[in-house]
């Protein structure tokens, strides 16, 4: 591997993920304004103009804060749990593709830091790897509302899982490809976008979403009203900041792989109408990227602060009895569209 | 069971129908009032640089007035403290001298006028009872402090501020 190859990517690697930090950062404080805007209220807006250096402050009384480890609980698992939901909740972003190539010089730099042909796939080990931070962290507190949060975190993410995968499948029918390069690049302009041909499938998929994110209103495993802080509740300092961060960043990646597999990712309409250069296209087209995630972010934040929680028993039926059964016919669905489509067009 | 009232009602309650059971109408419309307030004027006052506004009767500090040549109009005539239904209200009386006619307006005045704003319930019958017209409730409401003997208010903080009165001033010091 050539030196210019290893410094291209660092520099790639840094970039995303700051990125990605600084997203999550202010994702607390859009969340925060969100929640006032909707109540008629301003929401936090003291700390510097419009509130824009609250997340420092925040992160600053994180770091802090004094740390509690309970007397009960295992220690190295206890400091496991948030370090490994913050590392798998980083580590998604590595395959999303946020741009086309930009060429510099004589240099083709490509914005994904590693096309794996199997891009999908890897996003979906890394989601179900991130539910062990939150399995530990409840399990080694040696508190029963923090297991009760962590069982829960787990049967949810695997009923959803499921449901997940299904509604994929019929996408990857669609799109013949497993790496999100070749998905994103098929989606070329605005009517190839995934969505109108999998409607369904997105809608499955964005439910599932959110349950994998453990956002509202599938938040059960940190249910306030229930379990105290759920997975959490033991937790203080910046550990606990971790876990909070860690379900942004998340929130984060999977905006950013809805925003890449149903709306084009960089894609957008009329791009090679206009006359730019290759270069400019994809300066823009990464920025169209960033705002389809930040309109996803959004949108979680929107339906949390509209949507009450489900109870337990309703989250189970919706991710069994409904969800399965809908992502199946869907797969069916299109098998019989796609064999329509080459039989009669 | 059998209704002695006469007055119970059976509800009737369908089963929901298709587009009830999948939730998304629901949702969506929940979705459109979210947003419909996102775009509303806000309800907040930022406070130390905004204030609300008291209402037009509010009854807050009470202040002690002055006659249009700036006399204190207080007699010391105890009305206001023996209308006072929480005790409030203490003073000590005494008698106008030669010379102090541009300072009080009748022959007996208050020389010491202490409200216990702790006591004080903000009734307002105080005002009600004066026969001068010298105390009324409309200050804002009472500041805080740390120690109760603060919360006795004596003439210095209840009479109103005099007129600009550049001899007076020159007399005083």
């Amino acid at each position: 591997m050539e030196f210019a190859f290893i410094i291209e990517k660092f520099i790639l690697i840094i970039v995303v993920f700051v990125i990605t930090l600084v997203i999550a950062m202010y994702s607390t404080l859009a969340e925060r304004k969100v929640a006032g805007f909707m109540q008629d209220r301003l929401g936090p807006d003291r700390a510097g103009i419009f509130g824009i250096l609250q997340p420092l402050c925040d992160g600053g009384k994180f770091f802090f804060k004094e740390e509690i480890i309970p007397a009960g609980a295992h220690r190295p698992l206890f400091i496991l749990g948030p370090t490994l939901a913050i590392i798998t909740a980083c580590i998604g972003s590595a395959v999303i593709p946020w741009g086309q190539a930009l060429t510099i010089g004589d240099r083709v730099v490509e914005l994904q830091v590693a096309d794996v042909n199997v891009g999908i796939l890897y996003i979906f080990g890394v989601v179900a790897l991130g539910v062990y931070g939150i399995m530990l962290g409840g399990w080694a507190s040696n508190n029963k509302f923090s297991l009760m949060g962590a069982v829960r975190a787990a049967s949810q993410s695997i009923s959803y899982e499921l449901a997940m995968g299904l509604s994929i499948i019929a996408l990857l029918m669609v799109t013949q490809s497993l790496s999100l390069k070749e998905i994103v690049a098929q989606q070329e302009g605005f009517v190839n976008w995934n969505i109108w041909a999998q409607p369904l499938g997105f809608l499955i998929f964005l439910i599932c979403a959110f349950a994998e994110t453990n956002r509202v209103p599938f938040d059960l495993p940190e249910c306030e009203t229930e379990l105290v802080g759920g997975y959490h509740t033991e937790y203080s300092s910046m550990k606990l900041g971790l876990y909070m961060f860690s379900e942004y960043i998340n929130m984060f990646v999977s905006s950013a792989l809805m925003a890449a597999i149903y709306f084009g990712g960089y894609n957008f309409p009329f791009m090679y109408d206009l006359g730019l250069s290759a270069n400019w296209i994809t300066i823009i087209g990464v920025f169209v990227f960033f705002i389809k995630i930040i309109a996803f972010i959004f949108f979680f934040m929107w339906i949390r602060w509209t949507l009450p929680r489900f109870r337990y028993d309703q989250l189970m039926n919706l991710g069994w009895k409904m969800l399965i059964p809908l992502a199946l016919a869907n797969i069916a669905l299109t098998g019989v569209f796609i064999i329509l489509k080459d039989k009669f067009f | 069971m059998q209704s002695l009232s006469n007055r119970k009602k059976i509800l009737e309650q369908e089963p929901m129908n298709f587009w009830e059971r999948i939730y998304l109408p629901a949702i969506f419309k929940g979705l459109a009032i979210t947003l419909r307030h996102f775009f509303m004027k806000k309800n907040t006052i930022r406070y130390p640089e905004e204030t609300r506004e008291y209402s037009k009767n509010f009854r807050g500090m009470h202040s002690l007035k002055r006659d249009e040549l700036g006399r204190e109009r207080c007699t010391a005539c105890g009305l206001c403290a023996l209308s006072c239904p929480a005790e409030a209200i203490t003073m000590i009386a005494a008698e106008r001298q030669k010379g102090e006619e541009n300072l009080y307006r009748e022959e007996k005045y208050a020389a010491v006028y202490e409200i216990n704003m702790l006591r004080c319930i903000f009734c307002g019958l105080c005002e009600e009872a004066c026969p001068k017209e010298a105390i009324y409730l409309d200050g804002p409401h009472v500041p805080p402090e740390y120690l109760r003997k603060d919360f006795i208010y004596g003439k210095d903080k209840l009479v109103e501020q005099p007129f600009i009165n550049l001899e007076e001033l020159s007399l005083n010091k």
